[in-house]
């Protein structure tokens, strides 16, 4: 079985593993060292039983991380895996998967590490759409150096290096991501395991840069920061779980719809009693012009109030490893005759 | 219009001479370094031994006419081995006043000049400071001086090709290089092919220059203003099959062939930087070798996709200059603490900052030895001349497979633009540097694990286990690691004798001895260089030895770790001398190392040390001894 077989056409040229695997398997013997009640916690125990479900050969799989709480990750997925430089590991991941296509690379990352001191790789690993899955850990703040605010801190965050409150306002990880060009946008929740697995599921079936954002708590320098997500209260009046192919609609009820602003062509949130069924958008991933999803997008922003979670964009583009591999092997039918490419076209000869 | 070249019957007097020195200087948009090079494939293609010295500024067109926008080259040629591009040119070409101005002084009274008199308009003497025309007035008495006016004689040959003014006016750089290639009896056919096929889909220009070319020759064969014309007969040169290259091209070279001969794929990430970038230019151009090259968002970028790579079990490559060489330092560290190979070529370039982008310098080696956070080892190998950055390619992919460490090898602007012979080695003499990848658990407590810092005992290099290799899986990374295991550590002991590992590794690197010039076996001063100075430095001492003084000169190629025989070979002195071009960087190694007194002769000009000058600071040396 290969993984176009296994119906994993992103993942083609990574060999598959015919036996059973669990989560188990993917665990390494070191301690796992975050804070207890870190939402770390709870994205490792997902991968770690979703990674044996795609079957492939764990040997084939590479973690690459940056600096930060979430760039621990690696050491605990029994996978080969890099844990690098702050902010580099797109970088250094594109020249992984460029130089080798038969692996399943995936960086693990933080608000901190992908968008302040590692935007800019961030950004060009989206561009090209090199075949990465990225995890954006955003937990609106700098854990490991202990408190400080991170670029999707609210504005006005009051932390140790600011405290009369935070001046920079704050990227929206989804809105960037498109700008960046990306072929594949979405975001989850730590708390939520079948809706995380999902996504990461879709991101990993996808051929390109995939990059998911989820909303993982500090409990230590920012507890609660997404508790209005999961309380059972107020998440289902905040939460708007995108399905492709369905009509936008949230709420106990599913009251409420997303429909697109004649005016501004943007979307906003809207009572379907109000509206009718009928002007609902309907979420399609594959639409080639990211204007619609990058609307999405902003439905939400620092406050929360209402927060699409499930797959914004999938779209196919050529992937840069891809295009990068087939210029090689066509290359290839020239003859490599390093004798004649040292003598080059000129020469001449030195009698004894 | 038809004419006939290389068959001249008008009789000029023909010079015998050993070895002549021609700069060719005009404006950034005179097509100097193009007219440049192809007289150094005519003399190469003539079996001369060649030296060239490229000298343009950074700014692609600095305004027209003016001195900061003057380019020019500088070939020296001869019938025997030569060194340097040479001191001072006996011919100078220059195609605009403020080429006159820029380069007159370099010029010894007697000196030949040829001048594109079309340039020489009040306009344009006024714009460089010439209150008179010094065609005019006196001030170039002491030369000879032909005066040429080389725009209007290329414009009117090629009236009939219906070519506008200005394009066939643009065509006046290769009048003079057919003049000069009369002046010198160098063969032709080279440049006309040459021409015909850089100018492929353009043939209307291309036989504009060829017209150009050949026009510029018959002006030296018909009119009677040139009497003299000069020989310069083939160097005696090791039997062999040999080729011009520039160090940037043998550097590319080298790469590839380090990919055969270690039978890797090649990976480059990069990011283009003067003046480094010909290397990817060149690599991008050899895909069907298993090169990949990455032209990367940033410095940083550019290595970090390297070091991935690295991971993956290419050879990773990167190639920089300048300030591109301090953003990659932290890359490097990385690299050192999961010692793993990877090649960083640092191609340097006048300092600091942005400096200098187009001249040249060696004050990169201590940011090499020492630039990064902790303490770093690298292994650290500099090319001696344009044709030895092939081999020391090879040399830095021995070291980094070899012992799994990064390497920093440095050339700089003058060995990476300046061209010379180089006999093209026989493929099968390269050496074999396939490498063992990691199969197997190596656990030595029997819990069947593998130790990805388990170290061969020999080279201290730890494994290279590839991802994709079942049962090895393991993670690496910047943290400190567990001596054996490679699992994360803080335990302090296992710091202290991490450090001491890593560093003894390097320290452990087998390199050649270095080699002693020293013909008569005689001499008291010892001059030792490193990196492009060989030249400059073995041309001032044979100068010495010429007056009857004794002098030794070691050139070193590997800086870090130094050959074995180093300390033993400078306490053979009674005095050292260190020439660089930096404020004496390797001096204050040697002397912290060795304990020795060396002394620095620095210059920090972004140009190449002058053998003249050297030659007056070994002599006095020498002499120093002597009284």
């Amino acid at each position: 079985m290969t993984t176009i077989d296994l119906g994993l056409p992103g993942l083609a040229g990574v060999p598959t593993f015919e036996g059973a695997q669990t989560a188990k398997d993917y665990k390494t013997d070191q301690e796992v060292r975050w804070c207890p009640g870190c939402g770390d916690y709870a994205v490792l125990a997902a991968v770690q039983s979703f990674l044996p479900e795609l079957g492939l050969r764990r040997e084939n799989i590479v973690f690459i991380s940056g600096i930060g709480c979430s760039s621990r990750f690696p050491y605990y997925m029994n996978t080969y895996g890099m844990h690098s430089i702050h902010g580099r590991a797109p970088a250094i991941a594109t020249g992984l998967a460029t130089s080798r296509g038969d692996l399943s690379v995936w960086v693990v990352t933080g608000d901190g590490d992908a968008l302040s001191i590692g935007g800019n790789h961030l950004i060009h690993a989206l561009r090209r759409n090199v075949n990465l899955k990225i995890l954006l850990f955003n937990n609106r703040i700098y854990g490991l150096t202990k408190g400080q605010y991170s670029p999707t801190s609210e504005e006005g965050k009051v932390t140790k290096s600011t405290p009369m409150g935070s001046l920079d306002h704050p990227f929206n990880p989804v809105s960037l991501a498109l700008g960046a060009e990306a072929s594949f946008v979405g975001r989850a929740l730590d708390s939520d395991r079948k809706q995380l697995t999902e996504v990461l599921r879709a991101a990993a079936e996808h051929r390109g840069s995939a990059l998911v954002e989820i909303y993982q708590n500090c409990p230590i320098f920012n507890d609660g920061a997404f508790d209005v997500l999961k309380d059972a209260g107020e998440r289902t009046d905040r939460i708007i779980p995108l399905r492709h192919g369905e009509p936008i609609r949230f709420g106990a009820e599913g009251q409420h719809g997303v429909v697109r602003d004649p005016k501004t062509g943007a979307l906003r949130v809207a009572e379907v009693a109000a509206v009718g069924e009928q002007a609902l958008v309907v979420h399609d991933v594959t639409l080639d012009d990211p204007s619609y999803a990058f609307a999405l997008s902003r439905l939400s922003g620092s406050e929360l109030d209402h927060t699409p979670i499930g797959v914004f964009r999938s779209v196919s583009r050529p992937a840069y490893d891809d295009l990068a591999r087939a210029q090689v092997a066509a290359a290839k039918d020239k003859p490599a005759d390093l004798s004649s490419l040292l003598r080059g076209k000129d020469t001449w000869t030195v009698l004894d | 219009m038809s004419i006939d070249v290389g068959r001249g019957t008008r009789h000029t007097e023909v010079h015998k001479m050993d070895r002549v020195v021609i700069r060719f200087a005009g404006d950034s948009g005179d097509g100097m370094q193009l007219t440049g090079d192809r007289f150094t494939s005519e003399a190469a293609a003539f079996g001369n031994d060649l030296a060239t010295l490229p000298n343009f500024p950074a700014e692609i067109r600095a305004p027209q006419g003016t001195l900061p926008g003057v380019s020019s080259f500088q070939l020296h040629f001869a019938d025997y081995d030569i060194l340097t591009p040479g001191d001072r040119p006996d011919v100078l070409v220059v195609m605009n006043p403020a080429a006159l101005k820029s380069n007159i002084t370099d010029l010894p009274p007697g000196g030949t000049l040829i001048v594109n008199t079309d340039e020489f308009t009040k306009r344009n003497l006024t714009r460089v400071g010439y209150a008179t025309n010094p065609l005019e007035d006196g001030s170039l008495a002491s030369y000879q001086v032909h005066s040429v006016a080389m725009a209007t004689l290329t414009r009117k040959a090629l009236e009939p090709s219906g070519l506008s003014k200005k394009d066939a006016e643009r065509a006046k750089n290769m009048f003079a290089l057919g003049l000069l290639s009369w002046m010198y009896h160098r063969p032709t056919e080279g440049t006309e092919r040459y021409l015909r096929e850089k100018f492929a889909k353009l043939p209307a220009i291309a036989e504009a220059n060829v017209l150009a070319f050949r026009t510029g020759w018959n002006y030296g064969e018909t009119t009677e203003s040139f009497a003299v014309t000069y020989e310069v007969a083939p160097a005696k040169l090791a039997a062999g099959t040999y080729r011009q290259i520039t160090g940037n091209t043998a550097l590319a070279y080298g790469i590839v062939a380090a990919g055969q001969c270690s039978k890797l794929p090649v990976f480059l990430g990069t990011y283009p930087i003067t003046p480094a970038s010909d290397i990817l230019h060149e690599l991008a151009k050899h895909k069907n070798f298993g090169v990949t090259t990455f032209q990367a968002e940033d410095e940083i970028a550019g290595i970090g996709a390297a070091l991935g790579a690295s991971f993956g079990g290419a050879l990773g490559v990167t190639s920089t200059s300048g300030p591109g060489i301090a953003l990659k330092s932290e890359t490097i560290g990385l690299a050192v603490m999961t010692e793993m190979p990877l090649l960083v070529l640092d191609i340097q370039r006048g300092g600091p900052s942005t400096g200098l982008p187009t001249k040249t310098e060696q004050a990169d080696l201590l940011q090499a030895m020492f630039g990064r956070n902790g303490e770093a080892p690298v292994a650290i190998v500099a090319p001696r001349s344009p044709a030895d950055c092939f081999d020391m390619a090879l040399e830095a992919t021995r070291i980094a497979l070899t012992y799994r460490t990064p390497v920093l090898l440095l050339s700089d602007g003058y060995i990476a633009n300046g061209s010379e012979p180089w006999l093209v080695p026989e493929v099968e003499n390269l050496p074999d540097l396939s490498v063992r990848f990691a199969t197997e658990p190596n656990a030595t407590d029997g819990s069947g694990a593998f130790w990805p810092y388990l170290r061969d005992p020999e080279t201290l290099a730890r494994p290279w286990a590839l991802p994709g290799t079942p049962g090895l899986e393991h993670r690496i990374g910047g943290l400190e690691k567990a001596e054996n295991t490679g699992s994360i550590s803080y335990d302090p002991d296992n710091h202290d004798r991490m450090v001491r590992l890593r560093q003894a590794k390097v320290n452990g690197i087998a390199v050649a001895d270095a080699e002693v010039d020293d013909p008569s076996g005689a001499a008291r001063v010892l001059v030792l260089g490193w990196g492009s100075s060989f030249g400059p430095i073995g041309a001032a001492c044979r100068r010495v030895r010429r007056l009857g003084m004794d002098i030794a000169h070691v050139h070193l190629r590997n800086l870090n770790p130094f050959p074995k025989n180093l300390g033993a070979l400078l306490a053979n002195y009674d005095k050292v001398v260190v020439p660089e071009m930096n404020m004496g960087q390797l001096a204050l190694l040697l002397r912290a190392k060795y304990l020795v007194d060396a002394a620095s002769y620095t210059k920090v000009a972004g140009l190449p040390f002058k053998a003249e000058e050297l030659q007056d600071v070994f002599a006095a040396f020498v002499k120093g001894l002597d009284s």
